[in-house]
């Protein structure tokens, strides 16, 4: 636990010249009172001194597998000038006035502590070098640092930093802005290729995730929600199963969880979670349905059929005049492209453990949103923040299922009926399908106008997606910015949006992973129909370098036509493209400050349509934390993306209900399905950017846009099934 | 139902019904927390053990099947030589992301190894199939593999060098 402090973070996002995301995160950086009895020194929130000169830095943001309890120590680290092999790294409790924000999403965790986290290292390591002058007499500006060692060149004299740990403690914090930070040519941590801090213990099977939480006394809860999402709890009879040995209580959970997705369910608690989840069985329970089985994905389509014939419910972008551009062109093209509901099926399920004791609440849960958990249970329960713990334990996987926080809700529910007890709610594979936040189906009207010349002058798009009260879902709009709006002269942006009992939550790369797939694939068709590639149409878009704003109320940061082009080379220089291949395609893609482009080659084998091998190329900036994990984060996003197009992910929508159980109707990717995958990474001039969702989008309509080549059918619906 | 089980190379009691899947007498009963629950039905392979070698996944093995088989879970893969070959090429190669399926793939690639010193690119594939790995370090997973095969650290740093064709 890190120590009280009264410190306080401050955040800025800014538009910085040319439009450019600025982040601003001032840190706490002093000294923080070492409790008695501990023989470390603390130097701030972030570096604890041990006497044998090993270091442990605390690493913030939850762990879901994007490899952050890793690179954040990094930057730490690189900046205090210490050997990596003499670094301990601990996971922080959630504590977002001392660490920072502390969040796994967005791809945000590099841009904003690409900079606060390196001066967290060089502020601990100021404070060493002032009290080792002051020590020995020498001006600072003679001494300087080598792996936990400060130097005095001119007397040859070296002492590791452990030496000065008392005095470090007690001198005066420099301000961030004054701290000189390495130049990267120095650089002997950040850019090298760095193993997992927890893969040892991964392989020796210890205990890490939330699912492995075990404290004194804790009882096991299972939980049986309603086949149509939402459904009310009318009555139920729970004898039976409290007549099973070793269980506990059943509780009647009614209309909890996040806000939008209010859960009713029966709990049971027992000895052990087997117990609690067979006893379900016993349980006799009846659900109000009422208005939220009328959903289906027939009716979804209906509804979007006859949305499309129509106007759009609300205007995005109206640029130029679409209209008459389209009615002047010297060829339209117009296609409709669909997409499914998506689940995150996070590998390791939702669960949460939860104790309530003496008016306290004290949590331990695999979550990408500790802060978000602690302020709904806040406001659930009546409970001041300051008495909610959360404890951030390492997730098995998230891909945004884990920025809800709706089963810490669940949990402390049930725990609160056992008060001084901890109670560990896990759901089964098919209650978390049914309880998850999914990925927004969408159905997209394009329509294309094109010039005797051959170039395309007009764009419209209608995305009828869901959501409630006219506001598209998590992760459900259509962008202003959707590519290649910037880069046409006529555009017309428009959505309507259809409601639905089905929650929808950001699932990896939100929003791009579908837009991506529907609008390269149409602008696939524009380009056949010039003539042309994808690839060259995309090139002769983009036109000359540029920085283009984000639109106006849009989201996000500025868009570089430059940057856009170098990946697109890159990709195409690495395949090998010519253009005339058949089975091979091309996608491209911006999102989350990432610039992406993919080739895909596919092929038709024995068991139908597979992908032979994937290229792609990418620009984040002008520096690579990790590259062992950098690498690790393209290609599991590529793999993902597979997933999207070949592997049949859909979860249909009948009466409410969600179509899928178990991974037999939801199949994954497989390691017999996992073509090569060649990577090539573009260096350009820019702060350093996330990589844990720009790739995927790319992929996904490189995939489809090559199975289209390949049939010469148009992939115009995910997921594609051969017809 | 007290049962006598041969664990990772000790003889445990536990006392449980005999329709008590193994994964959660694991768990549970025994604290080898190691042995993931994914799916309930024998879809993913995170909850994959030994039983006298073989792969099996746990939480569709009844207690009351194991019998006097020896389980072995990824606690003790350090036991036999292939087990310390395959869990140090997994750190060679670095090769979890969130690491929730590991234990089972580990587990896999052990029982296989066993049975057949020296698999080809099929049977690896062939037979990690049964595992799920959600964030895909399928790549990893294959260097690894050829890593305890061949005892050399392939470049898993090559995007494009390994596993070619």
């Amino acid at each position: 636990m890190p120590a009280e402090t009264d410190r306080r973070f401050v955040l800025k996002a800014l538009l910085g010249a040319g439009g450019a995301l600025v982040f601003d995160i001032e840190l706490a950086l002093g000294a923080a009172p070492t409790p008695a009895g501990e023989p470390a020194a603390r130097l701030n929130a972030f570096v604890r001194l041990h006497p044998d000169n090993s270091v442990t830095i605390t690493a913030k943001n939850p762990e879901i597998g994007q490899g952050i309890k890793t690179m954040l120590p990094m930057l730490i680290a690189e900046e205090l000038d210490v050997a990596w092999e003499a670094v301990k790294i601990e996971q922080a409790v959630t504590d977002q006035a001392l660490f920072a924000p502390q969040f796994a999403g967005g791809s945000m965790a590099t841009p904003l502590n690409w900079l606060p986290m390196r001066q967290a290292g060089a502020a601990a390591r100021a404070m060493i070098l002032a009290a080792a002058a002051q020590e020995w007499s020498l001006p600072v500006a003679e001494l300087s640092t080598l792996a936990g060692d400060v130097l005095h060149v001119g007397s040859a004299r070296r002492a590791p930093y452990a030496a000065f740990a008392a005095g470090a403690v007690r001198q005066a914090v420099p301000a961030a802005t004054a701290l000189k930070l390495k130049d990267p040519a120095d650089f002997t941590i950040i850019g090298k290729p760095t193993k997992g801090v927890d893969t040892p213990a991964i392989v020796t099977g210890k205990p890490l995730f939330g699912i492995d939480t075990r404290l004194s006394g804790m009882l096991h809860a299972a939980l049986l929600t309603p086949p149509v999402r939402g459904a009310v709890l009318k009555s139920h009879d729970a004898a039976a199963a409290l007549a099973w040995p070793g269980v506990r209580k059943v509780v009647a959970l009614t209309r909890l969880g996040e806000a939008d997705a209010p859960v009713d369910a029966l709990a049971v608690v027992a000895d052990s979670w087997w117990t609690a989840s067979e006893a379900r069985k016993a349980l006799q329970v009846e659900w109000d349905a009422e208005g939220r089985d009328r959903h289906s994905d027939a009716s979804f389509a209906a509804a979007a059929k006859a949305a499309h014939e129509g106007r759009p419910q609300a205007v995005v972008l109206a640029k130029g005049d679409a209209a008459t551009a389209l009615a002047g062109a010297a060829r339209r093209l117009a296609a409709t492209y669909t997409y499914p509901f998506v689940s995150h099926a996070t590998l390791e399920p939702q669960n949460c453990t939860a104790l309530f004791h003496a008016g306290k609440l004290e949590i331990w849960a695999p979550t990408q949103m500790p802060g978000g958990g602690q302020d709904l249970l806040a406001k659930t329960f009546g409970l001041a923040p300051a008495d909610i713990t959360v404890h951030i334990t390492r997730s098995g996987g998230g891909f945004g299922r884990r920025l809800q926080n709706d089963y810490m809700v669940l949990a402390a529910a049930i725990a609160r009926e056992v008060p001084g007890r901890p109670v560990k709610l896990l759901l089964d594979r098919q209650e978390d399908f049914k309880l998850d936040f999914f990925r927004a189906a969408g159905f997209h009207r394009f329509e294309a106008g094109l010039d005797a010349g051959g170039r395309l002058v007009a764009l419209r798009d209608h995305l009828v997606t869901f959501g409630a009260k006219g506001k598209p879902g998590r992760g459900a709009d259509l962008p202003a910015n959707l590519v290649p709006a910037d880069l046409v002269d006529h555009v017309d942006l428009g959505q309507t949006v259809l409601e639905t009992n089905i929650p929808l939550g950001w699932l990896r790369a939100p929003g791009s992973n579908a837009l991506a797939f529907a609008s390269q694939g149409f602008l696939d068709e524009v380009a056949e129909a010039a003539g042309q590639t994808l690839p060259d149409l995309m090139l002769q878009l983009l036109g000359t370098g540029r920085l283009i704003p984000p639109p106006a109320g849009g989201r996000g940061p500025g868009f570089h036509t430059g940057r856009a082009a170098g990946v697109i080379r890159e990709v195409l220089r690495l395949s090998g493209w010519s253009g005339a291949r058949k089975g091979r395609g091309f996608g491209f893609y911006f999102s989350h400050n990432g610039y992406f482009a993919a080739v895909a080659d596919v092929a038709k084998g024995e068991a139908g349509i597979r992908v032979e091998r994937v290229w792609i190329g990418g620009d984040i900036g002008n520096t690579i934390i990790n590259p062992l994990n950098a690498e690790q984060q393209i290609r599991g996003s590529v793999i993902e993306g597979m997933g999207h197009v070949l592997s049949g992910l859909k979860v249909p929508i009948e009466g409410g209900a969600i179509g899928v159980a178990n991974f037999d109707s939801y199949p994954l990717p497989r390691i017999d399905a996992v073509p090569p995958i060649e990577i090539g990474m573009v260096r350009s001039d820019f702060p350093p950017t996330g990589l844990g969702e720009p790739a995927m989008p790319p992929a996904i309509a490189a995939i489809a846009n090559a199975i289209s080549s390949l049939t010469g059918q148009r992939v115009r619906s995910l997921p594609y099934a051969e017809s | 139902m007290k049962t006598a089980l041969k664990v990772n190379g000790r003889t445990r009691m536990v006392d449980a019904p005999g329709d008590k899947p193994l994964l959660w007498v694991l768990r549970e009963e025994l604290e080898l927390s190691g042995p993931k629950f994914g799916c309930g039905q024998g879809l993913c392979g995170a909850c994959t053990v030994l039983l006298d070698g073989q792969a099996v996944r746990s939480c569709s093995t009844p207690l009351s099947a194991v019998g006097k088989a020896a389980i072995t879970t990824i606690e003790g893969v350090g036991a036999s030589e292939v087990g310390q070959k395959v869990a140090a090429a997994w750190v060679d190669q670095d090769v979890p992301q969130c690491g929730y399926c590991q234990a089972g793939q580990i587990m896999s690639a052990v029982a296989l190894l066993s049975a057949n010193p020296r698999p080809g690119e099929a049977e690896i594939d062939a037979a990690m199939s049964g595992n799920l790995c959600r964030c895909g370090t399928y790549h990893r997973i294959r260097a690894a593999i050829r890593q305890a095969v061949t005892g050399q650290v392939a470049g898993s740093l090559n995007p494009g060098g390994d596993h070619a064709g």
